[in-house]
């Protein structure tokens, strides 16, 4: 239907967006309700609930094999590249809900980006890297193109670094270029929500710094859900934290009042690294 | 108390490396004389054949008289069939390892296809020219044509393009097929786009290796009947050609002492034409050079 058509109508949907975050903040992009996910026998996701808001940033915590990951790539379907998983419940994006059986994954995909913990650039250049996503849906148009690429790439903060060498291989850059150049490539399909799974477990703490304050910029005009193991992290760049443990959500609430004054005994234990 | 005592394992230090020094002896040992059965074999036969070789050799039909023998029409018909075998192997071979990997589920019959596969790839050729003449030759009537030989020799060779393209396709990390379904890409332009261009060189060097084995394969070329002695070159894919291998058979099993020389120099007309197919593969594995 429409919703296709308006991926690409030049910055109409963060217009949209904005006007929506200065009416109201506490619009939710994803409304998760009792959603329960199995690999098979393991029952990884137990009775979700979150609402998450626009224009956040929203940080998953909790301890390794908590479901994190899995709850990230249920967001846009990805664990459904799984062949054993089972969902139930529902995740209402936008009001929709994704498992709907008319929703389409590739469109819900290309509304919802997603960056990766392993920096995991094409092994093209970076320029055909950042208009992959755009070519896929179409996009053949070589100054839209570049325009696409150039304002990603400053979207991302790395313009100025590769402005001169767009035609070399996406790998000849340091880890922490190559994974602002994943996130460029994320912006290039113009997303409304960013995925990030543990975005800077590899990266030194500079470039860890970099993308950290890049997160703080790009959540004006993106909701954005992190997961992350670095307890300082998230409580520097979210707005909102969800204590995950076992496959549960023990605690959801804003990010201040979860490190200083967390209601769960579980979560004060996690966030004061007594476990985990 | 310490388990690892620093003064014993300085005193066993010489025995160990001498143990190093030994097996690194042995194995080299191993290389050399394969090595030197090589350079016999190559001495052998070019001793024998580089009188014979000339340009005459390779535009003169074949003859009852040595010195008039030619490896004309069998280079040529090599060459048709390679044109028959090479997009008819390739195609069917890349594609069952696309659908055998990304697009196939695990269960009981992939696993029972996948293991057929495997077995087919170490069935001797004289069963599959035995297959080609019932199927191509007699069923669908092709007679003893480029066509038929050719379908014929892509079935054997099929086996091994399936697993080396699987292979390449495998080594694809997977980080790389999420980044693209993660951009909302379809299956098939994942394939297309990302997937293909990174197992290309695999693909190829293991296809080309795989031709090289059918253009030096007699067996499958005998049992099909494809004949020795002709005068003409084929015209289209429906006529009948002779090749290769089956011209230096022939030739080595004459009584005259002069065809043993010609057969010599067919032999080193072959291993150039593989040589030519091998380094085609070689730069191709190093002119797609990747980086992850
Ligand atoms: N592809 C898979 N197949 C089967 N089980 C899986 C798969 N991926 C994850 N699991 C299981 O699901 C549970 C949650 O895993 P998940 O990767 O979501 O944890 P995580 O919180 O992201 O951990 P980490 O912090 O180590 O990344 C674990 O028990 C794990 O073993
Ligand atoms: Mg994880």
């Amino acid at each position: 239907m429409s919703t296709t058509n308006t991926i690409y109508n030049n910055g109409k949907t963060a217009e949209l967006v904005k006007d929506d975050s200065t009416s109201s903040a506490s619009k939710s992009v994803y409304d998760t309700q009792q959603l329960n996910l199995w690999y098979g026998d393991n029952h990884a996701l137990k009775n979700i609930d979150l609402d998450i808001k626009q224009n956040e940033v929203t940080a998953i915590i909790g301890p390794s094999g908590c479901g994190k990951s899995t709850y990230l790539k249920t967001l846009n379907r990805m664990v459904e590249l799984v062949p054993s998983v089972k969902t139930s419940g529902q995740i209402l994006y936008r009001g929709r809900n994704i498992f709907d059986k008319d929703y389409g994954v590739e469109e819900l995909r290309t509304r919802v980006g997603m960056v990766f913990q392993k920096p995991n650039p094409f092994p093209k250049s970076i320029y055909d890297n950042i208009a992959y996503g755009p070519r896929i849906h179409g996009i053949k148009n070589k100054k839209i193109l570049d325009e696409i690429v150039e304002k990603s790439l400053r979207g991302a903060a790395i313009w100025d670094e590769v402005k001169d060498r767009l035609h070399e291989n996406a790998y000849s850059v340091s880890g922490g270029q190559q994974q602002r150049i994943c996130i460029a490539r994320a912006l290039a399909i113009e997303p409304d929500v960013i995925l990030m799974d543990e975005p800077t477990s590899a990266l030194d703490p500079i470039s860890t710094l970099k993308i950290e304050e890049l997160v703080q910029e790009l959540k004006k005009d993106y909701s954005i859900i992190i997961v992350t193991h670095n307890m300082q992290q998230a409580a520097r760049i979210s707005d909102k934290t969800a204590f995950f443990l076992n496959g549960e959500v023990i605690e959801y609430d804003k990010t201040d009042t979860i490190f200083s004054n967390p209601s769960d005994k579980r979560t004060e234990d996690y966030i004061s690294g007594r476990f985990g | 108390m310490r388990y690892i005592e620093h003064d014993n394992v300085v005193r066993r230090m010489n025995g160990r490396n001498l143990v190093n020094k030994l097996f690194k002896s042995i194995f080299l040992l191993a290389t050399l004389s394969a090595l030197l059965a090589l350079v016999i074999l190559l001495y052998q036969i070019v001793s024998q054949g580089v009188n014979h070789l000339s340009f005459d050799f390779l535009v003169n039909y074949a003859s009852r008289f040595p010195e008039q023998a030619g490896i004309k029409a069998a280079l040529v018909g090599s060459i048709w069939l390679m044109l028959v075998v090479a997009p008819t192997s390739i195609i069917l071979g890349v594609g069952s390892a696309i659908y055998l990997e990304e697009y196939a589920g695990k269960n009981r019959i992939t696993t029972f296809i996948q293991m057929n596969i495997s077995n087919l790839a170490g069935v001797p050729s004289v069963v599959f020219g035995l297959l080609g003449l019932t199927i191509f030759v007699r069923a669908l009537a092709l007679g003893n044509s480029v066509l038929a030989a050719g379908f014929t020799m892509s079935l054997l060779i099929l086996p091994v393009i399936i697993v080396a393209s699987q292979e390449a396709i495998r080594s694809v990390p997977g980080e790389l097929r999420d980044a693209s379904y993660g951009m909302g890409a379809t299956k098939w332009q994942t394939i297309v786009k990302i997937i293909l261009p990174a197992a290309i060189p695999g693909i190829l060097t293991g296809s080309i290796l795989a031709l090289s084995r059918a253009i030096g394969e007699t067996a499958p070329l005998i049992v099909v009947g494809i004949p020795v002695i002709i005068q003409f070159l084929p015209k289209g894919v429906m006529d009948t050609f002779t090749a290769l291998p089956m011209q230096i058979y022939d030739w080595s099993s004459r009584p005259q002492p002069e065809f043993q020389q010609v057969a010599a120099a067919g032999i080193i007309v072959l291993m150039v034409v593989l040589l030519l197919m091998n380094s085609v593969a070689v730069i191709i594995r190093n002119k797609f050079e990747k980086r992850y």
